[in-house]
């Protein structure tokens, strides 16, 4: 009971099974891409979020309709969070003219500028500053609304951050960078690639805050997120969240991860996200056994759907290809 | 009509866009109460002010994101990078987001910026200073080049690249940056992908760009004291590019000229060729086409040495008579 009755009021006044439901859409989504990966019916490469639903669910659930966000590589649950619809993004995967960017883009490129999506990023770090330049219009503007910049440990060593954190410091910009650290970047360690225990850390060079979250608990993270976004929305400029999860599957659809063990990976879905939250709504009472049952079958069924509707939507005509190039 | 000197016209032209649309916004190093690394915004604080003659920090691969963003999300950027070299540093922002976003978005969404830059040699800054490296972006598809050459079309051409809906790299010539013509007070624009005949004649076709206009039309001048009447094409926008302007004028001179101050090897020069080897003006053709471009050399310190490394005033001269020579 403890758990719940500290929490904040954004987190009393949240639809707790939308967020819920969210967090199983993201699951399936990325178990069904997995899948269809394995048996090549769908080409290219993916990167998927198993295990990291909570930090994109969590931080998302605490903006306003009107604020945008920056995605990743690995960015289908936050495009999901931001309330893409699976059957555009299932139908982007599978090369159709119904997906979020009619079969142009693929899973690194969804996005939908309309609903404050402002693009999943193929570049790692790519987002950074395109961030800054959407928070910069907000500020402009006066139009109030917030950006999330979500990136990984990885691109926290990049140039782009360090740049873009600093014009967002000095700028007083409304976004909120959130390190989604899944503690790889690639095959590579975050303990091998930077001599800080916590990215978080970097904030301070900066001068601005920095702060860490349990990136598997959506409490913790709407808690931490929350708090980042009202201070943007206040004018007093940005933060640095730093989620710490882990991502369940490799790096990309070729990952043998020969990096690590498989005690790590154990340990890491005994703390399952999705589990732990539907356990608290239901010894709180806010959930019976029975409903987070359903919920969990009505998003499987979404995400089936979403299939059927990918495979009976039309491949795009050669005449698309010189389409969208030059506005 | 009053005479503006280029630079004059390229700051005349940000003033009026700036007064008319409120969207419209510069940033970058050293532009505000300094004027830019040329003096190209002097001034535009005091009547702007610091909120849109927009100060930066040193950080290209920032400032070129933050257009990036603003220009996804409604405002329309002009960015000033100090020497057209640190494109370099911007080039991730450009060449995989500006450029790519339309596209990858399956159409939704644009990117409509500026990215202003002083190119070319002549002013003994050396090798990390002095580049031409236009058809770098001419090679992107998404991308718009504009290489104005004259005060008159850098006024016309700067307000229609900064009403256009897509991202355009626009090349100032340092050397350009004094040169007077008569601009209107008024308000004009020139459509990007149209080309100006600079001289007309009917021996030789010289197809050339920013400096080496002017450089071509004192080789002109030197050749009709001789009864040699050479044409004079000045692209002015290499994407997109006049082809028929250019086509048309060889059909009638039979002998094509390209100059470029860029690197002859792998410059736009070999563009404008194949155009025309690829069209019907090829069966008009009375000489092979010749190329003169820079040497492939990082532009020396040494003001002989840097003068030798692009083409001369006489080594036009000597071109145009070679071709001439040979039937």
């Amino acid at each position: 009971m403890a758990q719940l009755v500290n929490l904040p009021p954004r987190v009393q006044e949240t639809d707790l099974k939308g967020l819920l439901k969210q967090m199983w859409l993201i699951r399936y989504f990325e178990e069904k891409v997995d899948e269809f990966f394995a048996k090549g019916m769908i080409h290219g490469t993916t990167h998927l979020a198993v295990g990291q639903e909570a930090s994109a669910v969590g931080s998302i659930a605490v903006l306003e309709g009107r604020d945008k966000i920056t995605s990743t590589h690995r960015g289908h649950g936050h495009c999901i969070a931001k309330g893409a619809e699976v059957n555009k993004m299932m139908a982007e995967l599978f090369g159709r003219t119904t997906g979020y960017c009619k079969g142009k883009g693929g899973s690194m490129h969804i996005a939908d500028v309309e609903q404050g999506n402002l693009g999943a990023n193929g570049i790692v770090g790519g987002g950074f500053s395109i961030a800054t330049g959407a928070a910069l219009t907000s500020k402009m503007r006066n139009e109030g609304y917030v950006v999330l910049c979500f990136f990984g440990d990885g691109a926290s060593n990049e140039g782009s951050f360090h740049e873009a954190v600093n014009l967002a410091s000095i700028w007083k910009l409304p976004v909120v960078f959130i390190c989604e650290n899944n503690q790889y970047g690639m095959s590579g360690p975050v303990k091998e690639m930077m001599n800080v225990e916590d990215i978080a850390q970097r904030a301070e060079a900066y001068g601005i805050p920095g702060k860490v979250v349990d990136g598997n608990d959506v409490f913790n993270v709407m808690n931490g997120v929350g708090e980042a976004v009202e201070r943007a929305r206040n004018g007093e400029g940005p933060s640095i969240v730093e989620a710490k999860t882990y991502r369940w599957k490799g790096h990309s659809k070729s990952d043998a991860k020969k990096y690590r063990t498989r005690e790590e990976e154990q340990e890491w879905r005994a703390k399952d996200p999705i589990v732990r939250l539907r356990d608290v709504l239901v010894q709180e009472g806010l959930l019976t056994e029975e409903e987070a049952d359903s919920i969990k079958a009505e998003a499987k069924k979404e995400i089936e759907e979403s299939v059927e509707f990918a495979k009976d939507s039309p491949m795009p005509t050669l005449d698309d290809l010189m389409e969208d190039i030059y506005a | 009509m009053r005479e503006l000197t280029y630079l004059e016209a390229v700051r005349e032209a940000m003033s009026q866009e700036m007064r008319q649309n409120e969207d419209v916004f510069i940033l970058g190093e050293d532009i505000g109460v300094y004027g830019g690394a040329f003096g190209v915004t002097r001034g535009m604080i005091e009547e702007f002010g610091p909120e849109r003659i927009r100060n930066t920090p040193i950080s290209e691969a920032a400032i070129s994101g933050t257009a990036v963003g603003a220009a996804l999300t409604g405002m329309r950027p002009i960015l000033e990078l100090q020497f057209s070299d640190f494109i370099t540093i911007a080039m991730d922002n450009m060449v995989n987001q500006a450029a790519k976003i339309r596209y990858m978005y399956g159409g939704k969404g644009k990117v409509p910026m500026v990215l202003r830059t002083p190119a070319g040699s002549g002013t003994g800054a050396a090798a990390q200073h002095s580049q031409s490296l236009e058809a770098w972006m001419a090679h992107v598809p998404g991308l718009k080049v504009v290489q104005p050459s004259t005060a008159y079309d850098a006024k016309g051409l700067l307000k229609a690249a900064i009403d256009d809906d897509n991202p355009v790299i626009f090349y100032e010539h340092k050397l350009c940056y004094k040169t007077k013509s008569d601009v209107p007070e008024e308000q004009y624009s020139i459509p990007l992908g149209k080309a100006d005949v600079k001289r007309a004649g009917t021996d030789v076709t010289i197809v050339a760009t920013a400096i080496m206009v002017h450089k071509s039309l004192e080789a002109a001048a030197e050749l009709e004291k001789e009864g040699i009447q050479v044409e004079v094409i000045d692209p002015r926008t290499l994407v997109p590019l006049d082809t028929e302007t250019i086509i048309q004028s060889v059909k009638k001179t039979s002998r094509l000229i390209v100059v470029h101050e860029a690197v002859k090897r792998g410059g736009f020069g070999g563009e404008i060729a194949s155009t025309i080897a690829e069209s019907e003006a090829f069966d008009y053709l009375d000489a092979p086409i010749k190329r003169l471009g820079g040497k492939a050399v990082p532009i020396p310190y040494n003001p002989e040495l840097e003068k030798a490394a692009i083409p001369t005033v006489s080594d036009i001269v000597a071109a145009v008579k070679e071709t001439l020579n040979r039937q």
